[in-house]
């Protein structure tokens, strides 16, 4: 099938929709849907664009999926918890299910004040909260992100108020799960720091059926004056999954972000970092790994944009590639006239263990101020012989050696995880993810057949 | 006597240059031999040849130790066989963790002669122990392997590392260069506490120091890819008073 057909097909469903997407969902995110919906059909699918240079889409979208517009009445599958249970980390727990929100027996208001509810539960009690935010942060940046607002019905709200520390992380667990369909999703998640205020959030995508799934999903995030937020996202699906995941943050003055992307597996992914510095001395670390093989696509997209005087933004992401898994790394740097003292430094490093591999990896800097410190760097290489050697010189197998490096290199990553269960268990993962056996025995029925 | 190594003339090409020209060497359990010699000798490459680097292509001769062909042997084998290396530059290993590199390391070992893991508790206990006998602080051990360390450091954690896995034949690859007086004292004791009537220890050195500590049983000097003198420890002193010139004379290279 053409883009252009996706398009118009795209333009029928939305038509179709229209009504369902009223009645399940809220006035304030139905205010934006049609002129999303405009901008998304006005370029459509983004096809060799200078943000998606290198994605292919098309195989992405060129399937029947079905939508859900109305909640799903799936149990959620205790399976599914325990697939991504982190063990000594206590966190406060929310499912979705194909962008849906399940039910928790949760008070709305948690200690401190904060909340953690469904969005359009938000957009019931607190109107002026999503008025301020909803589609402010994403707004018309991205037709992909204009695609979810004209779908977006549910997802995750939370909101911590001014000087408040979160108590426990929110652990939010995206599941994908189709019975004979496969599924598209449009999950939208807001999270409000208030001044001051710290938090720490972790989402974990995964898979529970075969069947093919295409989630489109937006994060909005604002951090107020003095807020820090931890952010952490661990995608593990199967090579059917396609996941399109867009964040976009918004830090004042003095906030800082560290955002950890990890992708263990999954067929086509492309993550979307867009940050905005907005306030003088603000600070964003981003981090993220991916692990490749076979024919999977990971896409990892950043731009950050200095806007005010005095910010810092750190970012490294790694990856190992195999087979003729592809990986795109791009990262965009904007620092707009009068943001002096501006430090932006950005890394990327590949490791790639086939001929077939391949790695694009772009920075961009576009510099429109004095007085700055940018640096960019990428590197695309093999394992080092000679410290293949020296483990080898040890009694340590080649492959066992091999796979020490790899761990190694990825560890660089994980090691920057401040909560220490949530680290181990990375590495536990990415350990098994390197050995061939989170795909063979974790998750089993999800991924083994698929795999092959 | 119970021989451990026996090298046959042993012949190496580095990049297509011949390095070893026939070497002979025996190493007999509970002996200590240095192996001196100017630079460009080959005293590095018989070190490397000997733990299995591939670069290293041997075009004649043998080497056997404990009576198995070395040189079919992959580097590893040769290692769980009781070959250690203590290496000139040792490597840096981003990411991979002193301790869980030595764990791994001992237990490919332990299986290789049929025996269980190592216990989990014993394994701390062994290497807190063997963390003395070199003087390493224990906040090493959850450092990345080598990343960062100084040049001393390195080289303690190669003799730390010796120590662990208790070979049975020690070879020191000019593990004194760099060394102040105390880490070298360090170094040798470590050596010293290794040696025993069932295993030996080559030193390979420019430098009589560290001799003065780990006394060896017999001194060797490689010229132009040859042992071209072997004798008693007084060797390495001469040596030291004369210089490699007075070598170069008696037995000229094709250099």
């Amino acid at each position: 099938m053409s883009t252009e057909q996706i398009n118009s097909d795209l333009s029928a469903i939305f038509r179709e929709a229209r009504k369902p997407l009223r009645v399940n969902s809220n006035e304030l995110l139905d205010r934006h849907r049609e002129e999303a919906f405009l901008h998304f059909i006005a370029s459509g699918i983004p096809e060799k664009t200078e943000e998606y240079a290198h994605a292919d889409l098309l195989p992405a979208f060129d399937r029947d999926y079905h939508l859900m517009l109305r909640p799903p009445r799936l149990k959620v599958n205790p399976d599914a918890l325990f697939t991504c249970n982190v063990p000594g980390l206590d966190t406060r727990v929310r499912f979705t299910v194909n962008g849906w929100t399940a039910r928790v027996d949760e008070p709305l208001e948690l200690p401190g004040g904060v909340v953690i509810c469904s969005l359009p539960t938000a957009a019931e009690r607190y109107p002026g909260l999503l008025e301020l935010h909803y589609n402010h942060h994403a707004g018309k940046r991205d037709t992909l992100a204009s695609l979810n607002t004209a779908f977006a019905q549910d997802g995750i709200f939370i909101n911590v108020p001014d000087g408040v520390n979160m108590d426990k992380p929110l652990q939010i667990v995206n599941l994908m799960q189709g019975n004979n369909n496969n599924v598209m999703s449009f999950q939208r998640n807001l999270a409000i720091i208030g001044k001051g205020a710290t938090a720490t959030i972790l989402a974990c995508d995964h898979t529970l059926s075969d069947n093919a799934f295409l989630s489109n999903s937006v994060t909005e995030i604002a951090l107020s004056e003095n807020a820090s937020l931890d952010y952490y996202q661990v995608q593990n699906q199967h090579v059917e999954a396609s996941r399109i995941n867009a964040i976009f943050v918004t830090q004042e003055r003095a906030s800082r972000l560290d955002a950890n992307t990890i992708t263990l597996y999954g067929g086509f992914t492309r993550n979307n970092l867009i940050v905005a510095l907005a306030g003088e001395g603000s600070e964003c670390n981003l981090h993220g790994m991916y692990l490749s093989d076979k024919k999977q696509r990971v896409d990892n997209f950043t731009s950050i944009e200095h806007a005010a005087p005095g910010c810092r933004s750190n970012e490294l992401f790694k990856g190992v590639l195999d087979d003729s898994a592809v990986a795109d790394f791009t990262g965009r740097v904007i620092v707009r006239p009068g943001a002096r003292k501006t430090e932006a430094y950005q890394a990327n490093h590949n490791l790639l263990l086939s001929d077939e591999a391949r790695v694009n990896t772009r920075p961009q800097l576009i510099i429109d101020a004095d007085d700055v410190k940018c640096s960019h760097g990428a590197t695309v290489g093999q394992l080092d012989d000679e410290a293949m050697f020296y483990l080898r010189s040890r009694g340590i197998s080649e492959a066992e050696a091999r796979l020490m490096m790899m761990f190694g290199f990825a560890h660089e990553i994980v090691g920057r995880i401040r909560l220490e269960p949530l680290r181990e268990q990375i590495d536990n993962l990415v350990d098994k993810r390197l050995r061939g056996e989170l795909t063979k025995c974790y998750n089993c029925v999800r991924h083994c057949k698929k795999t092959s | 006597m119970n021989k451990l190594l026996e090298i046959r003339d042993l012949h190496a090409v580095v990049d297509g240059k011949e390095i070893l020209k026939g070497i002979n060497l025996d190493v007999n359990a509970g002996e200590t031999h240095a192996i001196m010699g100017p630079n460009g000798a080959g005293k590095s490459t018989l070190s490397a040849v000997l733990a299995g680097r591939e670069n290293f292509i041997v075009t004649r001769g043998e080497v056997w130790f404990k009576g198995k062909n070395l040189l079919e042997m992959p580097a590893e084998n040769r290692a769980r066989e009781g070959l250690f290396l203590s290496f000139q530059y040792p490597v840096e290993i981003p990411g991979v963790s002193t301790v869980n590199f030595l764990k791994t390391a001992i237990n490919e070992h332990r299986k290789y002669s049929g025996k269980p893991p190592y216990p989990p508790g014993e394994f701390l206990k062994m290497i807190r122990e063997k963390m003395e006998w070199v003087g390493i602080d224990s906040k090493l051990l959850n450092r990345s392997l080598n990343e960062g360390f100084s040049g001393g450091e390195k080289k303690k954690n190669e003799i730390f590392q010796m120590a662990v896995l208790e070979p049975v034949l020690a070879i020191l690859d000019e593990t004194d260069s760099g060394l102040d007086i105390d880490a070298l004292r360090v170094v040798a004791n470590g050596v010293n506490r290794l040696k025993g009537p069932g295993n030996a220890v080559i030193v390979i050195t420019h430098y009589q120091r560290l001799l003065d500590h780990v006394v060896p049983d017999v001194v060797h000097v490689l010229h132009d890819g040859r042992v071209v003198k072997t004798a008693g420890k007084e060797l390495a002193i001469e040596l030291e008073k004369k210089g490699y010139d007075w070598i170069k004379q008696q037995s000229p290279g094709e250099n």
